[in-house]
């Protein structure tokens, strides 16, 4: 088993017609994903791919059963696309984009508390089950099938840590980019709690930075509910207060979510960490004693 | 993205938050002649930088007379100025505001901010204005009161009533409060900002509630559908470096180290400095090429680096995933034919077409090495940045 995504999950893709939409499908066909259609208003009848096109989300899932949506749609529109496959009732949105007003996703996450939809994203490299079903940009050929949930804000420090596990021996069960943004879908909390009931996943990485409360609350979150072993990695160490680095959300503001007060938090709750992310698949080997 | 505090009160005016009666002056402005202009003295001069600690630094000036004014504000004008928020070498001074100047009978905090945890806009208020918050936040987390706005319902007459009471206002106070706070709010989201501050909101000696200050910052993802706000942008306010790769669509912060980081990816971009700090040695910047990087771009990046006079070695750290360490390579070699390499290169590069991009860079320069792990990138960086 894995979480969030399997053999079995049928995928939507909005802005599939798209330069990012085109290429990133087909990556994700020539993978194995279930793409079923795609969505771009005004491009309904045509076929893109060898996959139907539908103008509206709606009609998508009235032809298809659709499990998972993927969105590839400028940042602009990235909102209103979400809240199309929330009002569709689709169960998971992925959405790459990144760029994403604020208040927009304000909105996004009031409507997305009262329905039956779980987001992942926005700024986020996306989900992938190796093996299975990858859905998103991350280059499927560095991923292998194994027993470590990763869990990460940002994209390529999800392909080191990748690449850590296939170094030392390991795979992984499920790795999920929650984004680099202030307000964004699943939480590391959320993760975690997926990959503690997954029966495939044996240990869990995760990857932190900073910005925010988010690191300090898993720590907390991993002492009281978490059995199995995590690494944990929180990057920014050197980055000054009030700088914006890179991703929306990683910035140190009003002194608070400084990286050194996430490692504490970590090293608290008895999680082992890293300050070098070349040593994560070695840890994680040996926490899990071989 | 940041406006100057004269910007942000001429939008305040726009939506109704009351305002101070002021003038502002520019460099070319015939300083003695336009204060000669004015019915009263009694100014307070500002200078508009994009930094706060004002009026530690001599940047906020009080004037009683016409000749005080005068040289308050040619004092001020095209000079630059100092504070503990702007670094050393300060910034420019390109205008400066004069206010009248008011007898204050209280001075309180008001503040709007997106709250990344509730993933609301929150209203910030405490009865001690004029103050640092953050070390009111410290030091009497008590006397902050924060009510939350649910996107749906709006702001409530009732989370003003809570504010109001808490601050001790009147009922004629609160009333204005009400409608101060209503404007900032559809400020607030209609300008798409991330922060609006006002330090100190003042109540003036015939009870009028009064914004003495102004901070907003925009949203950078929002601004494509705020252009009157994007062309406030104040280039002379930034660092110069940082402005250039904004507009070649880098993300790059400068800071004081040695050791020059190219790298693909924000998260990434953070970990090759903490390593880089970790092994002994200083990073000289952050530098995230992105995801949607070009050849072109990899050259202008790298040459923006090594112009940096501090920086004594490079590093360049790839993990190639859609990003191909081929066009690394390339990008890299574009640049060596336009400039004369004077510090060492250590290139990392793993990942998507590794193997490629390494024997593309093979044996091409002297100064140019290759690494097979991040450790040693950094380890090496470190002490080719000491010979």
């Amino acid at each position: 088993m894995s979480v969030l995504v399997g053999r079995d999950t049928k995928v939507l893709c909005q802005g599939m017609t798209g330069a990012q939409g085109t290429f990133h499908t087909q990556q994700a066909l020539d993978y194995g994903t279930q793409v079923v259609a795609g969505v771009t208003p005004g491009r309904g009848g045509s076929t893109h791919l060898g996959l139907p096109v539908f103008d509206t989300v709606d009609q998508a899932c009235r032809e298809h059963e659709v499990d998972a949506s993927v969105i590839y749609v400028p940042a602009a529109f990235a909102a209103d696309a979400i809240l199309e496959s929330a009002y569709a009732r689709i169960p998971l949105i992925v959405c790459i984009t990144e760029g994403v007003p604020i208040l927009d996703m304000v909105k996004v996450k009031a409507v997305l508390e009262n329905s039956d939809s779980m987001l992942v994203g926005p700024n986020c490299p996306g989900v992938i089950t190796p093996g299975e079903c990858k859905i998103g940009i991350m280059p499927g050929d560095i991923h292998r099938p194994g027993q470590i949930g990763i869990v990460s804000r940002s994209g390529t420090l999800t392909y080191v840590a990748v690449d850590q596990t296939v170094q030392h021996g390991m795979g992984q069960s499920t790795c999920i980019g929650i984004g680099g943004d202030p307000i964004h879908g699943l939480d590391f909390i959320d993760c975690l709690a997926l990959f503690e009931r997954d029966e495939a996943t044996q240990g869990i990485i995760l990857v932190g930075e900073i910005g925010g409360h988010a690191e300090e609350q898993a720590a907390e979150y991993i002492q009281e509910k978490v059995s199995k072993p995590v690494v944990a990695y929180v990057a920014g160490v050197t980055a000054p207060p009030g700088k914006r680095m890179g991703h929306a959300g990683a910035i140190i503001s009003g002194g608070k979510g400084g990286a050194e007060q996430k490692y504490r938090a970590f090293e608290k709750a008895g999680v082992t960490t890293s300050r070098n992310p070349a040593e994560l698949g070695a840890l994680m080997r040996a926490l899990l004693g071989r | 993205m940041n406006i100057h505090e004269y910007q942000a009160k001429a939008i305040f005016s726009r939506f109704g938050v009351p305002v101070l009666d002021s003038h502002l002056v520019r460099p070319g402005d015939d300083v003695e002649q336009f204060c000669e202009s004015l019915e009263s003295h009694a100014w307070v001069v500002k200078a508009q930088v994009h930094a706060g600690g004002r009026g530690k630094a001599g940047g906020v000036a009080r004037a009683d007379s016409r000749q005080g004014l005068v040289s308050a504000v040619s004092g001020m004008l095209g000079a630059r100025l100092v504070t503990r928020q702007t670094g050393e070498e300060g910034l420019p001074v390109q205008a400066v505001l004069l206010e009248a100047a008011v007898q204050i009978r209280r001075e309180l905090y008001l503040a709007l901010l997106v709250d990344r945890e509730a993933g609301q806009v929150a209203i910030i208020a405490s009865a001690a204005g004029g103050m640092d918050i953050e070390q009111v936040a410290q030091q009497a987390p008590d006397k902050i009161i924060a009510q939350h706005v649910h996107p749906a319902a709006g702001l409530q007459p009732s989370q003003v009533r809570t504010l109001a009471y808490a601050l001790d206002l009147q009922k004629n106070q609160l009333r204005q409060l009400q409608a101060v706070l209503s404007a900032l709010f559809e400020l607030f989201v209609s300008c798409d900002c991330s922060l609006v501050e006002i330090n100190p909101l003042i109540i003036d000696e015939d009870d009028r509630l009064v914004a003495m200050d102004a901070k907003i910052n925009i949203d950078d993802n929002a601004l494509y559908r705020q252009a009157d706000i994007a062309n406030l942008r104040d280039a002379t306010q930034g660092n110069r470096d940082e402005e250039r790769a904004c507009e070649l669509g880098l993300n790059y912060v400068q800071l004081d180290g040695r050791i020059g980081c190219i790298v693909n990816g924000a998260g990434l971009a953070m970990a090759t400095m903490d390593l880089v700090k970790h092994q002994g040695g200083e990073p000289a910047n952050f530098l995230d090429v992105g995801g949607a990087i070009t050849q072109e771009k990899v050259a202008e990046a790298f040459k923006l680096v090594v112009h940096d006079s501090r920086v004594k070695a490079v590093l360049v750290n790839i993990f190639g995933g859609i990003v191909r360490c081929d066009l690394i390579a390339r990008g890299i070699l574009d640049a060596l034919q336009s400039i004369s390499l004077k510090v060492p290169v250590i290139v990392l590069l793993q990942g998507t077409r590794a193997a490629e991009g390494r024997k593309l860079l093979e044996n091409r320069h002297a100064g140019l090495h290759q690494a097979n792990t991040l450790t040693e990138a950094a380890q090496r960086a470190i002490r080719l940045a000491r010979t």
